[in-house]
């Protein structure tokens, strides 16, 4: 038993890294138990920023509660849209004309490389250097523009809808796109220059935060956390939804089970997304971009449940139905969630210095793990 | 020719012919304070908005532009600001120690531009042994952190005061060494003839590799004892909010701020004078016509010219490098640089002995 301020018995330090500490990139609230600069507990405190995001859901009807978990984890607000659209189309059965089905995957490719862009500089910046966060955000704001300019808003998109997407794709966007990815491409090297092949940076990500393969899977990792770990868990491989099982790309897996494993997992992502934009850019069908529904959406009585890869991992949508305008019951897998429980577990025995970096190499966004 | 070191002559001259010796004296001693304090004031205003252009020009943004001609004014505004802020002591710090803290880093860091000849026949005091002075009286700047650390009752601002003193302790050695090595050529520990030494070519270009060598572990070293990054452990803002400074607000934050950036100064314009020749301007042998014309430069600009890409130079690292871990710091030091240096000032030594440099 230990006290919220101050030492054990056995003479170590407890601190309380959190609520509102520059590392957590949130509200997360760590209490850490170190001797010296070691770590011997970590303990995540989570509720800080808890809206009750499931239970708001069950009074709002099948096409208004998309718009909530655009909330959730904000940096994959598009795949979170997508889960909820998918599962209650599978509940309707509803067939997504092709177009929108295309135009779906584009967003999350595009989407999972902004979060991993943010990711990239977010995690440069826990290890001290502050200009990469820069570097990313110039390419994460071309995104931000394609995203403004067909869906309205650059965060909280809410453009994925149960039969489709809200309204057909700008005129610009299969330029801005293929511009975009010139802009990357010409980019990607000056990532790796800057931070990848540094010493430094090598030196404090490579044989720390060990996870095993057989950790990850009991901690309930997911998505390149686990990847890293060289557990093949993507979900657009092993559960195919729209058209992902048509398209070419390879999942990432890496074996070092290190925070420098976990990292260069995110950093080929990237690369897969671009090879998955540009298979389909050219190749947008015509046609309507949803499908006629009817006004009132009533799922029949069951359950169902949908679970798609977000930039962070495995992210499902449960959903229970009575037969009514509402669901009975929501219940979301949040990635994030999992993921932070195997925070303790890698960071014994490390250093202080370290803790965030591997808190880095999780990828949290705390509104994801809360909800 | 209007030049530092005429116009204190004449001053001097003045003063003797008006007053008595003691007056003098004392009359030229508030000058000099003054001109310290006020020389203090103008570095600070200059580096930070130096180091917000620089790294705004590294990340690709535009820094401040605002508050006068092309954001010139706003370090002078961000002064104003911290001169007004409410500056806490926290309930259970220790106060006497926690009020002395940041002035003991500025007092140290005012006693290190004492012997720095800033032109040509310009210093404040000419010591004959202004290395050993400079050394000495910066291994002092840990003791204001430590206190400050201490002082503060929180455990972020102990973790980080205990990190610099490891940090300073250990790093003090190889930047001690790569000197002695610029000491050992010249034959002098008073900085002025140090200079002097160099009239035939800077030491840099003089003293072959093993010098090159003392330089990079001299520039690393002194990253490390002002406590920049990617030696910044005494505050990483990602591990320990603000490190030993979490709990100073206002003057007493601003006087930290101001001595880390002095220090900077400091420590660059000591690298400039022993491995870049201070004022001395850019000499080839006997190349009479050549040098006759670098003459023409002034001394001060030659100096202020050195100290600034010495300072660009450590910026640079700043805004380009993630953070060591500090058994890799404590590592680097004792493993890989010591050693290093220790037998670089060998070498050198026989060097000097044989008389094998220009």
């Amino acid at each position: 038993m230990v006290e919220e301020i101050g030492t054990t018995t056995d003479g170590d330090i407890i601190i309380n890294v959190g609520p509102q500490h520059p590392a957590t990139h949130g509200v997360l609230h760590l209490v850490i138990t170190i001797n010296g600069e070691t770590i011997k507990k970590v303990e995540p405190h989570l509720g800080f920023i808890h809206r009750s995001i499931e239970k708001m859901c069950e009074s709002l009807s099948y096409r208004q509660f998309i718009y909530v978990t655009s909330r959730m984890d904000y940096l994959s607000s598009h795949i979170n849209n997508h889960a909820c659209a998918l599962c209650v189309e599978k509940g309707l059965q509803i067939e997504v004309p092709s177009r929108a089905q295309v135009i779906r995957v584009l967003m999350d490719e595009l989407t999972r490389i902004a979060s991993h862009e943010l990711w990239w500089g977010a995690m440069a910046m826990d290890l001290g250097a502050f200009t990469p966060f820069f570097h990313a955000f110039r390419e994460r704001e071309s995104i931000n523009d394609i995203m403004e300019e067909t869906c309205g808003a650059r965060l909280t998109m809410n453009y994925m809808v149960p039969g489709g997407v809200m309204q057909d794709i700008h005129p610009n966007f299969q330029t801005r796109v293929k511009n975009f990815i010139t802009l990357y491409k010409s980019k990607v090297g000056e990532y790796n220059e800057l931070v990848t092949g540094n010493i430094i940076f090598q030196n404090r990500m490579k044989g720390i935060g060990y996870l095993s393969s057989e950790d990850a899977i009991s901690f309930g990792c997911t998505g390149p956390t686990a990847r890293g770990s060289g557990v093949s868990c993507d979900t657009r491989k092993l559960y195919p939804y729209e058209i992902y099982n048509q398209l070419q790309f390879d999942e990432i897996l890496e074996t070092g089970c290190d925070s420098f494993a976990r990292y260069m997992v995110r950093v080929r992502e990237m690369n897969q997304s671009i090879r998955i934009i540009e298979q389909l850019i050219d190749n947008i069908p015509e046609g309507d971009f949803q499908a006629k529904t009817k006004a009132v959406l009533k799922l029949p009585k069951g359950e169902f449940y949908q679970r798609v890869e977000t930039a962070r991992g495995e992210f499902g949508v449960y959903i229970v139905s009575e037969g009514g305008t509402t669901p009975y019951r929501i219940k979301f897998r949040s990635p994030g969630f999992s993921n932070l429980s195997a925070l303790d577990h890698i960071a014994r025995g490390s250093k202080l210095g370290d803790l965030v970096a591997m808190m880095g190499t999780l990828d949290l966004v705390i509104p994801d793990i809360d909800r | 020719m209007l030049s530092f070191s005429t116009i204190s002559k004449s001053i001097d001259s003045w003063l003797r012919a008006t007053f008595s010796d003691t007056w003098t004296m004392v009359i030229e001693m508030l000058i000099a304070g003054i001109c310290v304090i006020s020389l203090f004031a103008i570095l600070g205003l200059i580096l930070v908005l130096m180091e917000r252009k620089v790294s705004a020009w590294m990340q690709i943004r535009l820094g401040p532009n605002r508050v006068g001609p092309k954001g010139m004014f706003q370090s002078l505004a961000d002064t104003i600001k911290l001169l007004v802020k409410e500056g806490l002591t926290p309930d259970g710090a220790d106060k006497f120690l926690f009020n002395l803290a940041p002035i003991l880093a500025i007092i140290v860091a005012m006693l290190l531009m004492a012997p720095i000849a800033f032109a040509k026949d310009f210093q404040l005091w000419n010591m004959n042994i202004g290395v050993l002075y400079v050394s000495a009286v910066s291994s002092m700047m840990v003791i204001s952190i430590l206190m400050a650390g201490w002082a503060s009752n929180n455990k972020y601002s102990l973790m980080g005061a205990m990190r610099s003193g490891a940090q300073i302790v250990s790093y003090e050695l190889s930047a001690g060494l790569s000197i002695l090595v610029v000491v050992v050529l010249s034959g002098s520990l008073n900085l002025n003839e140090i200079i002097q030494s160099q009239a035939d070519g800077w030491w840099i270009f003089k003293g072959h590799i093993p010098v090159i060598i003392a330089f990079i572990i001299f520039i690393i070293a002194v990253t490390a004892e002002t406590n920049r990054a990617p030696f910044d452990l005494a505050e990483a803002e990602s591990e320990l909010t603000a490190g030993f400074h979490t709990e100073y607000s206002g003057m007493k934050f601003a006087l930290f701020f101001l001595a880390e950036y002095v220090n900077v100064f400091i420590v660059c314009a000591i690298g400039a004078t022993l491995f870049f020749g201070g004022w001395m301007p850019f000499h080839i042998g006997n190349w009479q016509g050549f040098n006759h014309v670098m003459d023409f430069i002034p001394s001060s600009i030659w100096f202020f010219g050195k100290t600034f890409f010495l300072i660009f130079l450590i910026m640079w690292f700043r805004w380009t490098f993630p953070r060591l871990r500090i058994d890799q710091l404590l590592n680097l030091e004792w493993k890989y640089l010591l050693p290093i240096s220790m037998f670089n000032l060998l070498l050198v030594t026989a060097i000097a002995i044989l008389g094998w440099y220009f």
